[in-house]
């Protein structure tokens, strides 16, 4: 079954990279500002602001992992079986992770009191964190390789995926997401909150461009120097000091779209050091499980190809749309003032046309 | 018990833990969508609250059910790996479809209803209510696509070079009977279940004294609703037994423990019976009523009915050795508890339907009592179905192909599934527990009075429980 991957199959794999590509450029965000609830906010009102901020898109941002994970295992069935239970109790520790910050969220403005809310910021930051590291870990895992046999079984403890090249590919991405947050709060917020979250930035975005430089240099002196990884990876570091630069400018927007631009390049990288297999074997090199040995029949890759093509377009769109309606920056007006159950009630009911008049 | 058991243990404790919250989400997101297009039509106040009230149980229901639903998606590689490189050719088209197609639409519209009041057009935002409505429906069908070809593989070959089943056919897989039958009834089921909820609620506020507009237009659009949704659930699940007879017919033969065929079968009324191996005939001991089976399953006085002994030799005969019959007593059961809780779901409708018609409704105290019964029955009817549908399954994960003794991942072992097992039934009791407790606390403190100027004095923030967003 060495034989090279077809054009559909090489499609697929593109596929499943751009998916994974979303979920860390957009969930990244969102995890940056579930640690920064702690860091950033003072009070209950920034707090609130600080995750309204993410409120109405982590779910659907959340959603790219599911569907990344779905995608692997309808195109690559193998692919799915092997990883995901190659790395059974790491799986389960991103699965705690993502649930408890998942409904920090919900759960947090539920009951008014302090403790109660400050345990769930606490869920959330770490929820969110230990998910960056996690995820940084097992990827870099990916790159290097598992103990994976003739059956493209994985035998591996946990203690076995925490070598220092995973622990710093999990460092690099919790640094390259917590950067990527404040950039993100630097953009939806006014005021205190917003200087905060600039200055965090400017020291965050350096240090984890630092951080990816030598996850990097790492990665390409295990694979020769692969031109391959080697493209991506250096463009995705071009983007990173971009981003810093035009911090510096004070231009934010532009300043986040290269942090996105560099966790898209850095996924690429990772994929391109995949190629032409989807997992490495470290225990022998005919154990690898190759991008063709793992896909499913032309058949089914058509069938989601066409799935695809009319789905992922509209999906772009109305998540698109919904990045649009929540552009505009909150800040302490939008949360303080007589809030009064009238008042509630009117800005719920009326509000639509109140805003249109003062605009 | 074997690493395989813990494996099946961890994925019917997750499971049936995710299907409290689904049929409450899918059942009270197309309620909350029904009341906010009242408001949005009549303009009418008492709707707007009715949709707020509701819509909280809403966001709870549906924050536990989407992150218990990530471990779900996980869980099929991570236990279940031999399953997934055998079938994932097949099966996971469903799955990733109800991502792209189903779950981002759901989630990035009940992202934009939660934060969209008063920032969208109101045409817009009841839009989204709607369409995250229709997306936890299109989720069902994706999963019982998924689930319904486990139960009836249709559209596939098994390729012998690689030794897995490929797919062949997508419509025979996206139109497989046994799968629009099972996604009309979990839906349907999904119904009553968000409308047995509002009538308990709405039963209990009544019983406080807690009177209010919001409670009886509530009540009295949900008891039709669910009047019609249980009648048609129960209509469809009778069909679905009809077709098992022919499809499965284990399962259909353990559910009325017969143990052997024969023309003009007796109805069994109660029965004891082994809930492990094959206890035909010397442990299965049932009260029965002449004739009553095969009236029921054939429509005929004297229908044959095929026994267990039987299907168990002809399975044997086409399968190889080994012990083709679930445990009969898991089967019996569930599938009356479940018949007999949608009966009582059905009378209690009807008891408000009928009251409601004579203008008594709100001034009965007994009814309120029995619409408390709104809360467990539900629960119990969906627990039991899906218990006795993937129970009746067995020893198959995937019927004719797959035993689900090959299907576990063979590199996991017993410490990690145990593990993770007291893991995720500790993270999920925790939610629940925090769930229940504040849907509890929404109860207790009912929908929102009309609002009255000068109600709380200019400055003072609202308590968070009148905000619906976090
Ligand atoms: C009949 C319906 C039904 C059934 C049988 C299942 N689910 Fe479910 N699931 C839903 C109906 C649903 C839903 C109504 O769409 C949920 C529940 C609450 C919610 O927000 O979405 C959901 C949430 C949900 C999510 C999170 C989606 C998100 O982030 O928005 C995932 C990944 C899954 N489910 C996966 C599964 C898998 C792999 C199942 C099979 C074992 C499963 N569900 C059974
Ligand atoms: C969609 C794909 C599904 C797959 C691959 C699947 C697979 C399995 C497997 C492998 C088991 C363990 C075998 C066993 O314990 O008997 C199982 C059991 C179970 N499943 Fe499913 N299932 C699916 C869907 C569902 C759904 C949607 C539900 C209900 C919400 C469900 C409910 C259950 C229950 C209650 C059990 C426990 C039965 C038992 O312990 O014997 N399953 N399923
Ligand atoms: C007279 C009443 C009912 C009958 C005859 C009936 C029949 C059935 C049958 C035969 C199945 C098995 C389908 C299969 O294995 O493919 C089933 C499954 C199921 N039932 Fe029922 N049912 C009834 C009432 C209810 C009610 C009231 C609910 C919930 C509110 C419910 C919820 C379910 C669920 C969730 C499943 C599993 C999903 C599926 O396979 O369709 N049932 N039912």
């Amino acid at each position: 079954m060495h034989t090279d991957p077809g054009f559909l199959q090489i499609l697929w794999f593109v596929l499943v990279g751009v998916l994974w590509a979303g979920f860390f450029i957009l969930e990244g965000f969102d995890f940056g500002v579930g640690m920064l609830v702690k860091l950033l906010a003072r009070d209950t009102v920034e707090k609130r602001i600080t995750i309204h901020t993410i409120g109405p898109v982590w779910d659907g941002n959340e959603v790219w992992l599911i569907t990344a994970g779905g995608a692997m295992f309808a195109a690559f069935p193998s692919w799915y079986a092997t990883t995901f239970s190659g790395f059974y109790l790491a799986f389960f520790l991103v699965l705690a992770a993502l649930i408890v910050r998942g409904v920090s969220f919900e759960f947090w403005g539920k009951v008014d009191s302090d403790r109660w809310r400050s345990g769930w910021e606490w869920a959330m930051a770490v929820g969110s964190g230990a998910a960056a590291l996690l995820f940084g870990i097992t990827w870099a895992d990916f790159i290097h390789g598992l103990p994976m046999g003739p059956e493209h079984v994985v035998h591996v403890s946990l203690l076995g995926l925490l070598h220092p090249y995973a622990l710093a590919g999990g460092v690099t991405m919790l640094a390259l997401f917590l950067a990527h947050g404040a950039g993100f709060l630097s953009l939806r917020v006014e005021g205190d909150l917003r200087s905060r979250a600039v200055a965090l930035e400017a020291v965050a975005t350096p240090v984890a461009s630092l951080l990816t430089a030598g996850f990097v240099a790492w990665t390409l002196a295990d694979h020769a120097w692969a031109v391959q990884i080697m493209i991506p990876a250096l463009l995705a570091l071009a983007a990173l000091l971009g981003a810093t630069a035009l911090n510096r400018a004070r231009r934010t927007g532009a300043g986040f779209g290269a942090s996105a631009l560099a966790i898209g390049l850095l996924t690429a990288s990772f994929l391109t050091s995949l190629y032409p297999d989807v997992l490495r074997s470290t225990t022998r090199a005919a154990y690898d499980l190759t991008i063709a040995g793992a896909a499913s029949n032309h058949y089914t890759l058509v069938v989601m190809s066409i799935v695809a093509v009319i789905f992922v377009p509209v999906v772009i769109a109305y998540q698109g749309w919904t990045y649009w309606v929540f552009r505009h920056r909150l800040g302490r007006d939008d949360y303080e003032g007589p809030l009064t159950p009238v008042a509630v009630l009117e800005h719920m009911t009326a509000g639509q046309d109140n805003r249109r008049q003062s605009a | 018990m074997t690493a395989l058991d813990f494996a099946r243990a961890q994925f019917a404790v997750t499971t049936l833990l995710h299907f409290i919250f689904v049929p409450i989400s899918i059942g009270l997101a197309l309620y909350v969508a029904i009341c906010q297009t009242r408001y949005y039509r009549s303009g009418d106040e008492v709707w707007l609250r009715a949709t707020r009230f509701w819509g909280k149980f809403l966001l709870i229901s549906m924050a536990i059910g989407v992150v218990t639903g990530i471990v779900q998606e996980f869980q099929f590689g991570m236990n279940w790996s031999l399953f997934s490189r055998y079938v994932g050719d097949v099966f996971g088209a469903p799955l990733a479809m109800e991502g792209l197609i189903a779950f981002f639409l759901e989630s990035t519209f009940i992202g934009l209803w939660i934060f969209g009041w008063g920032r969208l057009p109101k045409r817009v935002h009841l839009a989204t209510i709607w369409l995250t409505a229709v997306a936890t429906m299109l989720s069902a069908y994706f999963i019982i696509l998924a689930n319904g070809w486990m139960q009836h593989p249709v559209g596939y070959t098994i390729n012998h070079a690689t030794g897995r089943a490929e797919l062949t056919n997508i419509f025979a897989v996206l139109f497989n009977p046994i799968a629009l039958l099972g996604f009309t009834h979990t839906v349907l089921g999904a119904i009553t279940t968000g409308g047995m909820l509002v009538i308990a609620v709405s039963g209990y506020l009544m019983l406080r004294g807690r009177r209010s507009d919001v409670v009886y237009r509530s009540l009295r659009m949900a008891l039709p609703l669910t009047l019609v949704a249980v009648s048609v659930t129960m209509f469809v699940g009778d069909s679905q037994g009809r077709v098992l007879v022919s499809q499965e017919p284990m399962k259909m033969a353990a559910a009325e423990a017969v143990c052997n065929s024969s023309h003009g079968e007796s109805f069994s009324i109660f029965s004891v019976a082994g809930f492990t191996d094959n206890p035909c005939p010397s442990q299965l001991s049932s009260i029965r009523i002449p004739h009553l089976l095969s009236l029921i399953e054939d429509l005929s006085w004297n229908g044959n009915i095929r026994g267990i002994d039987q299907i168990q030799a002809a399975e044997r005969a086409q399968y190889g050795p080994g012990n083709y019959v679930p445990p009969v007593g898991v089967e019996y059961w569930t599938f009356r508890l479940m018949i007999g809780a949608g009966v009582l779901m059905a009378l209690i409708s009807l008891a408000g339907v009928v009251l409601g018609r004579g203008g008594r409704l709100e001034r009965s105290r007994w009814f309120a009592r029995l619409a408390l019964l709104g809360l467990p029955l539900p629960i119990l009817a969906n627990w039991c179905g899906w218990i006795f549908t993937e129970v009746g399954r067995q020893p198959w994960v995937v019927f004719g192909l797959l035993k689900t003794a090959d299907a576990n991942s063979p590199n996991v072992g017993m410490t990690s599934i145990v593990l993770t097992l007291a893991g995720y039934i500790v993270i999920y009791g925790v939610l629940i527990a925090i769930g229940a407790w504040l849907m509890w606390r929404e109860v207790r403190h009912g929908p929102e009075p009309p609002a009255e100027p000068g109600d709380h004095p200019a400055g003072q923030a609202p308590s968070p429980d009148l905000v619906l967003a976090y």
